[in-house]
């Protein structure tokens, strides 16, 4: 084996642990959980992100966003992301 | 992912991690040093471990208990308990930080490295700062560490006893007194705070001392959320706040606090029963005295790593920098901590630091089942130069007669106490 694949080989494996521990968070995500709890667990009476269907979460976050759905404070904070932002928000917290 | 080591140091690295590699993250991680446990530093080491298991992280903090500003407005209104604003370290020190309660004496940019009072050096590869402010002593004539023990500023809340002594003083009080706030001109931290603990106080009052009157001196003439402040006063506290602007003759400048005498700049003097002396502020000393402030007492930095401008590998987050536009407040502390995590990791790896975007939310309690909050959304501009909010977002809560909202942000206020508090120590 070359000493470079071998390096590369190695290189991967030294790796390795950092690489197996989940990817961190978007940035974007982790504004959330300032109020929606740890992991965006939900903390009562502010809803739960974690888990929930995707699309869904997508939808609300756009619909907050335009204010076609009334929200206390989430339509000041939707139009403040990107929609790519929104999306990368419901994808890190939805299934 | 990159790694720039030269060929030598890394065949080394990999020779000591198929040897023993258990020690070679103790041995030849990454040293994360985060110097003040607030805010800005207990969000920085948490998020550090959640995000970036590969950093080693220490964290000095002297106290073993931290008391939060936010929600200190409730104790002096008699809603909330000190202990229930008080956190430990203990999580973050079992989620691997590890956490020296010293105080920090002294920064060394050139040799990375922060003196303990303990007589311990640590050394760096990034530091976070988040040291807080420092709170002017003589910049009002007669206010010193002295006087604030007769009229509390209650605004570094240290162990609690500052916000303690307040409350004491209202109890004490008769019906019938006066109390009065000194309000410091911009910046300063918790931009909404004074307007809230005015809130918090007249909500006291009118339970128990229902003659009083509060009469609030401002250094300025426009506050944060003021049209929702003054809604909210005229209806729930008629008849018993005064709030006199910098141009009705509302900045003090001098105080007295054997007579309990708070002077404004044209001479006028207000005696009152109860004191809260808010005085101007600056970055803590250890900011100052590292050479990181401008001379606006504050510290510049990166508008994307918040880096300091003059000491490569010093990120400085919370109130003790200029954050432009953005407001010296707890969730900016946590955003911006993350922000600066993040970029002091991807430097460390030879990468880019990520675009950034910072997020804040601050609610304020004016009474009871009553909130209002201040949203916004900041990001660097294209040039790098300059902090900007993203337009047509974010804003203040609606004015009107809207109970419900008002009732849900209340509820809401509180939500975000419990989740940012475990977000920084759970």
């Amino acid at each position: 084996m070359p000493i470079r694949a071998t390096l590369a080989a190695l290189l991967i494996a030294a790796a390795a642990p950092a690489l197996a521990q989940p990817a961190p968070a978007p940035l974007a995500a982790e504004s959330c959980l300032g109020c929606h709890g740890p992991q965006g667990a939900g903390m009562a009476p502010i809803a739960g992100l974690a888990g929930r269907d995707q699309a869904e979460l997508l939808a609300a976050l756009v619909a907050f966003r335009s204010d076609a759905r009334p929200g206390t404070i989430m339509g000041r904070v939707a139009r403040g992301f990107t929609e790519a932002e929104l999306a990368a928000i419901a994808a890190h917290f939805g299934r | 992912m990159t790694w720039t080591l030269p060929r030598r140091a890394l065949l080394g690295t990999l020779a000591a991690s198929l040897a023993a590699p258990t020690t070679l993250r103790a041995q030849g991680a990454a040293r994360l040093l985060v110097v003040g446990g607030g805010f800005g530093g207990a969000s920085a080491a948490s998020f550090a471990r959640r995000a970036y298991p590969w950093l080693d992280v220490t964290l000095v903090e002297p106290k073993t208990r931290f008391v939060t500003c936010p929600y200190g407005n409730l104790v002096i209104g008699g809603l909330r308990q000190i202990t229930d604003i008080s956190h430990g370290y203990e999580r973050l020190a079992a989620r691997g930080v590890r956490v020296v309660h010293d105080w920090a004496s002294g920064i060394d940019p050139l040799a990375k490295t922060v003196r303990l009072a303990g007589g311990q050096t640590l050394g760096y590869d990034r530091l976070i700062l988040s040291p807080g402010i420092g709170l002017r002593w003589g910049a009002l004539e007669g206010y010193d560490e002295a006087a604030s023990e007769v009229l509390p500023h209650a605004w570094v809340p240290g162990d609690g006893a500052q916000t303690l002594l307040l409350r004491r003083q209202l109890e004490a009080m008769p019906d019938g007194g006066v109390v009065g706030l000194a309000i410091p001109p911009n910046p300063f931290r918790c931009p909404p705070g004074p307007y809230e603990r005015i809130s918090m106080i007249a909500s006291y009052l009118k339970q128990h001392k229902p003659r009083s009157k509060i009469l609030a001196l401002d250094a300025k003439d426009a506050f944060s959320k003021q049209g929702l402040f003054q809604d909210a006063w005229a209806a729930l506290y008629p008849g018993m706040i005064e709030w006199v602007p910098a141009s009705r003759d509302g900045r003090v400048v001098r105080v007295d606090p054997g007579a309990r005498v708070l002077e404004t700049e044209f001479g006028t003097k207000h005696s009152v029963a109860v004191a809260n002396v808010i005085p101007p502020q600056s970055a803590a000393r250890i900011a100052i005295d590292a050479g990181l402030a401008d001379a606006s007492g504050w510290v510049p930095v990166n508008t994307s790593t918040f880096e300091s401008r003059v000491a490569p590998g010093i990120h400085v987050v919370g109130d003790a920098n200029i954050p432009g536009p953005m407001p010296k407040s707890g969730y900016i502390a946590n955003s911006t901590a993350r922000q600066a995590v993040a970029s002091a990791a991807a430097l460390l790896r030879g990468e880019a630091p990520s675009a950034a975007v910072y997020y804040n939310t601050c609610y304020s309690h004016v009474g009871a089942e009553y909130g209002i909050s201040v949203v916004g959304i900041f990001r660097p501009n294209a040039e790098g130069s300059a902090i900007v909010e993203v337009p047509n977002s974010g804003g203040v809560s609606p004015r009107g007669d809207l109970p419900e909202q008002r009732r849900l942000e209340a509820l809401y206020a509180d939500a975000w106490y419990e989740s940012i508090t475990k977000d920084m120590f759970a």
